[in-house]
């Protein structure tokens, strides 16, 4: 069988325990992407999703196993895999068409400066932040430096981008705003994208696919979550769809109780599961029984 | 009353001022003539009778010293011998000394304090040798550095230069070391040279903290630059008050000390500036 575009293959991350030893917060973990895929992953805080997309930036490293990329091994950071930080991540020294403008001339060191900005704004154009070049992140609000963070992201043109936790400071509002955006955005260029998040309604308009993580220590992926809904879907008509709620229903189910007991879950008889190739699920899918029910 | 703040606190300063300049006239108008004052001979020993039966000429008052800040700022560049020199060019050799060693000082604890910061191994080797260095007085370094350099003015210098040396070496480590992580993850995700992440992260990151330890360094070197030239002799400032309690010339020292008071305020204000200039909103 090829190797899909990201390979994740059995990596594990520990980090020196307060009372000596090793805690390990993850280990032998398996998850392929298809390029052009939209992968959001769920699970509670501490369980080590932010440190998977580190490993997968290139900003931390594995204690075991490797991550291939199109065919390679990930050797620290790249410029094709852009990530977008929780907090954003601005230099706050900078104009919004300075942050860009620094990661346009990263990518392209020999462009004149012109070029470089000319890129810049119309990066920060296709965020909406038009006008906007001139000030410095301090005079923006949340949103509109979560913008520019997605703009500065945008810019170097990458070929995967990694989000964590993006929207997760933002009201309703934007936050609904910017998952527009990013969807279309993303649609548009052919992104793969490999988002963290909380909000479990975020990841089912995004998302392809899900991924469910238990908690830590030894956290594990659990299950994929392949999304039923439509890949072309609006906002206000996702939650009409009948697997809406099934999918719903089925993820807060994982977050309220199973991430919790997973290993009792998998003790039980006849239970089946392998860690390299973690059951792929479709919740409210005709043929397919909801695995908690098989599992009893 | 609507006037502001600003312009009350002005009013108010004007009126401390006013009341301390009466208290001071009304006090040396009645004290200052008693006259009469035993002189403890240890004490004429140690300053030469002249100075010690000087101990009999009355305080001046602020009458007194306001003539003589006229007269010397009226013409503060003459020349007339080694001993007797303008103020303003007393002043100017001090500042001078002081800029020539805090310069040199910034030169090499700026990048050192870089390298100290972005090094943990470095940091902690280094660390017990600042942590010794730092609370020596400056002063306890002048026999050394008078036998070694063999040059007065020299040896000012270099006494300005090892006191301007911590704070900014300090500061500098201190800022370079706590770069916000976020910021460098950003530097290294677009694959920035060592080079170019210095300059256009780490140095803007740490400016402000780099900025507050130079301007604690020219406060020390401006304290210490006094005190070198009052030992060493020659020209300066420090020099000139010296001797002028050797002329028993009170007006003269209270006249230098104002300007003392003025131009370490003005340093500190050119520093405070540049420290704002830099600085970023969170
Ligand atoms: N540098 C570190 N040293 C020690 N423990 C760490 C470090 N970074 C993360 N951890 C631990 O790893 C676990 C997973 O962290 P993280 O990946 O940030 O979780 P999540 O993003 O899912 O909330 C947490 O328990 C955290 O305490
Ligand atoms: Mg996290």
């Amino acid at each position: 069988m090829a190797r899909s575009y990201i390979s994740i293959e059995g990596i594990a991350r520990r980090f020196p325990a307060p009372e000596g030893g090793r805690t390990t917060i993850f280990e032998d973990l398996w998850f392929a992407m298809e390029r052009g895929e939209f992968v959001c992953v769920i699970g509670h805080s501490g369980c080590g999703k932010t440190t998977v997309l580190n490993i997968l930036a290139g900003l931390d490293e594995t204690s075991e196993g490797a991550v291939i990329i199109d065919g390679k091994a990930i050797e620290g950071p790249s410029l094709d895999r852009a990530v977008i930080f929780q907090s954003h991540g601005l230099l706050p020294w900078r104009t919004v068409l300075g942050n860009v403008s620094y990661a346009v001339s990263s990518k392209w060191r020999d462009w004149p400066k012109a070029r470089v900005e000319e890129h810049a704004r119309k990066a920060i154009a296709t965020v909406g932040l038009t006008g906007a070049e001139m000030k410095k992140p301090a005079q923006l609000s949340g949103g509109m430096k979560q913008r520019v963070g997605i703009a500065r992201a945008l810019s170097i043109e990458p070929k995967i981008m990694l989000m964590d936790e993006p929207f997760s400071a933002l009201d309703a509002l934007t936050r609904g705003t910017l998952q527009d955006e990013v969807r279309g955005i993303c649609r548009n260029t052919g992104q793969t994208v490999f988002m963290i998040t909380h909000d479990v309604d975020e990841a089912i308009y995004l998302a392809d696919k899900i991924v469910l993580m238990t908690n830590g220590p030894d956290a594990r992926i659990a299950e994929i979550v392949a999304n039923p809904l439509p890949a072309d879907r609006s906002r206000n008509e996702v939650h009409k769809h009948p697997a809406y709620y099934p999918v719903r229903n089925h993820i807060i189910d994982f977050l309220v109780a199973r991430s919790r007991s997973f290993t009792e879950e998998l003790a039980q008889p006849g239970r089946v599961w392998n860690r390299r190739a973690p059951p792929i699920v479709t919740p409210g899918a005709p043929d397919a029984a909801p695995p908690l029910v098989r599992a009893v | 009353m609507t006037r502001s703040i600003g312009a009350r606190a002005f009013v108010l300063s004007l009126v401390i001022l006013a009341i301390f300049l009466a208290a001071w006239h009304v006090a040396v108008g009645s004290g200052g003539g008693g006259g009469g004052q035993v002189v403890d001979p240890e004490y004429a020993k140690l300053v030469g009778a002249a100075a010690a039966t000087g101990g009999q000429t009355p305080m001046p008052g602020p009458i007194d010293v306001g003539k003589a800040i006229w007269k010397h700022l009226s013409d503060p560049f003459y020349v007339r011998g080694t001993n007797d020199m303008g103020i303003g060019i007393q002043l100017a050799y001090s500042l001078v000394r002081v800029l020539i060693g805090f310069g040199i000082a910034v030169a090499v604890a700026v990048p050192l304090g870089f390298l100290i910061g972005m090094s943990p191994l470095i940091y902690r080797a280094l660390d017990p040798f600042i942590q010794v260095m730092k609370p020596i007085s400056p002063l306890a370094w002048m026999p050394l550095a008078l036998y070694t350099i063999k040059d007065s003015s020299l040896s000012s210098i270099f006494v300005i230069f090892i006191c301007s040396l911590w704070p900014m070496l300090i500061n500098t480590a201190f800022g370079v070391a706590s770069v916000r992580k976020d910021w460098l993850n950003v530097a290294r995700t677009l694959e920035v040279g060592p080079v170019r992440k210095a300059f256009t992260v780490i140095l803007p990151a740490a400016a402000p903290t780099i900025l507050t330890g130079m301007r604690i360094s020219v406060g020390i070197a401006w304290l210490v630059i006094v005190a070198a030239e009052m030992l060493v002799g020659g020209t300066g400032i420090g020099y000139f008050v010296w001797n002028q309690w050797n002329n028993l010339s009170l007006t003269d020292i209270i006249t230098a000390i104002l300007l003392i008071g003025l131009v370490g305020m003005v340093l500190d204000q050119i520093l405070a500036r540049l420290t704002r200039l830099v600085t970023y909103p969170e």
